[in-house]
């Protein structure tokens, strides 16, 4: 004997349907929650190696996310990760971090590599990367505050060539020596 | 979805139980002095770990008119993530792994109560605590386990204080570490496995490496002997078993199939189905488990007397309604029993709770686990993974190619790693 479950239901009453039969599509704060306990609560990472989400354009998450998804950015967890959304998800998730504030963190930095970053900045970087990192144009993340070592680790992918760089920031960075990187990279980190 | 017969009958019986509890059945729980009395809705969240300060953390974020009640024995909590790191030696304390509650409960102003939990009163919508009975509007346990010790004989509080189990952190772990550090050159460890599921997968595969790490740096002569009650290691294992080739060959004894059933304290022995005697200078036994005490006072547990069924988008108890049980107590589907999954199923229940109790609609569930184990002290390996609910089937299911493992063992999943414990400790704790 087989019976439908809504007539079971039914008849038994005090069982009613499970609450997930009807329960709404997940909000951007549902999919986002789920982030926070490796990139931090309201975007803001407190481990080195993770970058804060706060303050990225929607663009930038988007962009992101399906080159994880593709695998064109390499990645440990998040290629993985990113299949288990979809591109509606990734645009939910990325207004939603949009519109939190930038995570200012308190680094041990050199201030003369900062200071030697912040001249080569203006120049070489601030047309993608702007105001000092704090926004980014189009699909460019935002690096102001990001801890050093996550920056490290990116730069090292950019460099070895595992993370595939933009035409226009290939043509700066390239000629550009490791202290000179590595004074920018001080520099973005400072920012707040 | 359809149910045969017998299911059906099956069901109907526990329904009545369920709406004769109190009556006939068990005696009703008696409210005691109430302290505390509410005069706003009120949520009480029992369990201050993985998944209880974060439940008790997002209601409050979510809505601050929700007065939220965290009841926890003790004033800190040891992670069990990354302890064995410090079995390994490679942490010189638990102090990097020690969360206190002060910050996260003047940041959002939660009520914490540290007292013992002694009923709960679904009927009544209330607890007794040993400092008194709190009322609820809805209540999350998140409990963590105990140990099924009607399954390992010999194995009561005495026996745990020679053969550590080491699988709640603290004082376990810090005493099955020393018995390590005192272990001459040339000793055996013990190490046994419980039948899945289990707290933490992959746990008991990390310890074997941190243990062996331990003993090739500092006691090369001695060896491992895991006694693995699976038919196989039961999570990365294609990545454990690289690992322990590539670092610990000959000195990892794994042997799988090997039920432990009793153990005899006095003689550092276990007993393989009750026959074949393997003794050890130091032995951890990792004892068979079931959902937290409190789960079993709230009548939560299914009827596997195991671990607590529960609607996989709210939480709530298929038993009890008002009873959200979150963590390694509860049945998540495909969800593991994780610190990264209870902290998901916490953030998934609080927002359903806070949509129950405005009235609104219940959002769909998605949660994510991630979780990294470590070879040595620069390599780990990670499991990670998108979830959410089967509407068909009404249980958590894994979002197709959202799972997986890396295809080796590697230095950036370590790195990656000690920033997830940073995050999610500092998430619990402020």
């Amino acid at each position: 004997m087989k019976m439908r479950w809504s007539g079971l239901a039914f008849t038994v009453g005090a069982l009613t349907l499970s609450a997930g039969a009807l329960a709404a599509p997940p909000t951007a704060a549902m999919l986002v929650n789920a982030c926070a306990g490796c990139h931090g609560v309201n975007g803001g990472s407190a481990g080195p190696s993770m970058p804060s989400l706060a303050n990225q354009s929607k663009e930038a998450i988007v962009v992101a996310m399906k080159k994880f998804k593709s695998g064109e950015r390499p990645s440990t967890v998040m290629g993985k990760l990113a299949k288990g959304y979809s591109d509606a998800d990734y645009a939910a998730m990325g207004e939603l971090l949009s519109k939190q504030k930038l995570h200012a963190t308190t680094q041990t930095l050199d201030a003369a590599k900062v200071a030697k970053g912040k001249s080569l900045e203006e120049a070489n970087c601030s047309r993608c990367h702007m105001e000092g990192g704090k926004e980014g144009k189009e699909d460019s993340p935002v690096m102001a505050s990001q801890w050093l070592p996550y920056l490290s680790i990116q730069m090292n992918q950019y460099l070895d060539g595992t993370r595939k760089m933009p035409e226009k920031m290939a043509e700066k960075v390239k000629p550009m020596s490791k202290t000179d990187l590595d004074a920018l990279m001080h520099f973005y980190a400072s920012v707040k | 979805m359809t149910l045969d017969r017998r299911s059906f009958i099956k069901l109907i019986g526990s329904a009545s139980a369920v709406s004769l509890a109190g009556c006939a059945g068990a005696p009703a729980v008696q409210m005691a002095n109430e302290i505390m009395p509410k005069t706003s809705r009120r949520v009480v969240v029992v369990g201050g770990g993985y998944g209880g300060t974060i439940a008790a953390k997002y209601i409050r974020m979510m809505d601050k008119s929700i007065e939220v009640v965290m009841v926890e024995r003790s004033d800190h909590y040891v992670s069990c993530p990354f302890s064995n790191l410090y079995l390994g030696g490679i942490l010189k304390d638990l102090s990097p792994l020690t969360i206190k509650y002060d910050k996260l409960v003047a940041n959002h102003g939660i009520k914490m109560v540290q007292a013992e939990v002694t009923g709960v009163s679904a009927e009544g919508k209330f607890i007794n605590t040993s400092k008194g009975s709190i009322r609820y509007d809805h209540l999350v346990l998140s409990p963590g386990i105990d140990f099924r010790l009607d399954e390992m004989k010999g194995y009561d509080a005495a026996a745990m204080e020679v053969m550590p189990h080491a699988w709640k952190a603290g004082p376990q772990t810090v005493l099955l570490r020393k018995q390590l550090e005192a272990m001459k050159d040339g000793g055996t460890v013990v190490l046994t496995i419980p039948l899945a599921p289990f707290r933490c997968p992959p746990g008991p595969y990390e310890r074997t490496s941190m243990i062996a790490y331990y003993l090739k740096k500092h006691k090369p002569k001695s060896k491992i002997i895991v006694l693995d009650a699976n038919p196989g290691i039961v999570s990365k294992a294609p990545l454990f078993t690289k690992g322990w080739k590539k670092h610990y060959e000959g000195i990892i004894d794994y042997r799988p199939a090997k039920k432990v059933t009793e153990v005899d304290a006095k003689s550092k022995a276990v007993l393989v189905e009750g026959v074949e005697d393997v003794r050890g200078d130091v032995v951890n036994v990792i004892p068979p488990q079931k959902a937290g005490h409190i789960a079993h006072v709230a009548g939560v547990v299914g009827e596997d007397k195991k671990w607590c069924p529960v609607d996989p988008t709210t939480f709530e108890s298929t038993l009890h309604k008002g009873i959200h049980v979150i963590g390694d107590a509860c049945v998540a589907g495909a969800m593991p029993k994780s610190g990264y999954a209870a902290n998901s199923e916490a953030k998934v229940c609080a927002t359903n709770i806070v949509n129950m109790m405005n009235g609104r609609e219940i959002v769909d569930m998605s949660g994510i686990n991630t979780c990294y184990s470590y070879l040595t002290d620069k390599e780990a390996i990670h499991v990670t993974g998108v979830y959410k609910v089967d509407k068909e089937k009404n249980v958590i299911v894994a979002v197709p190619g959202s799972v997986g493992i890396p295809p080796d063992l590697n230095e950036l999943d370590a790195i990656y790693a000690d920033s997830w414990l940073r995050n999610i400790l500092i998430e619990m704790s402020t």
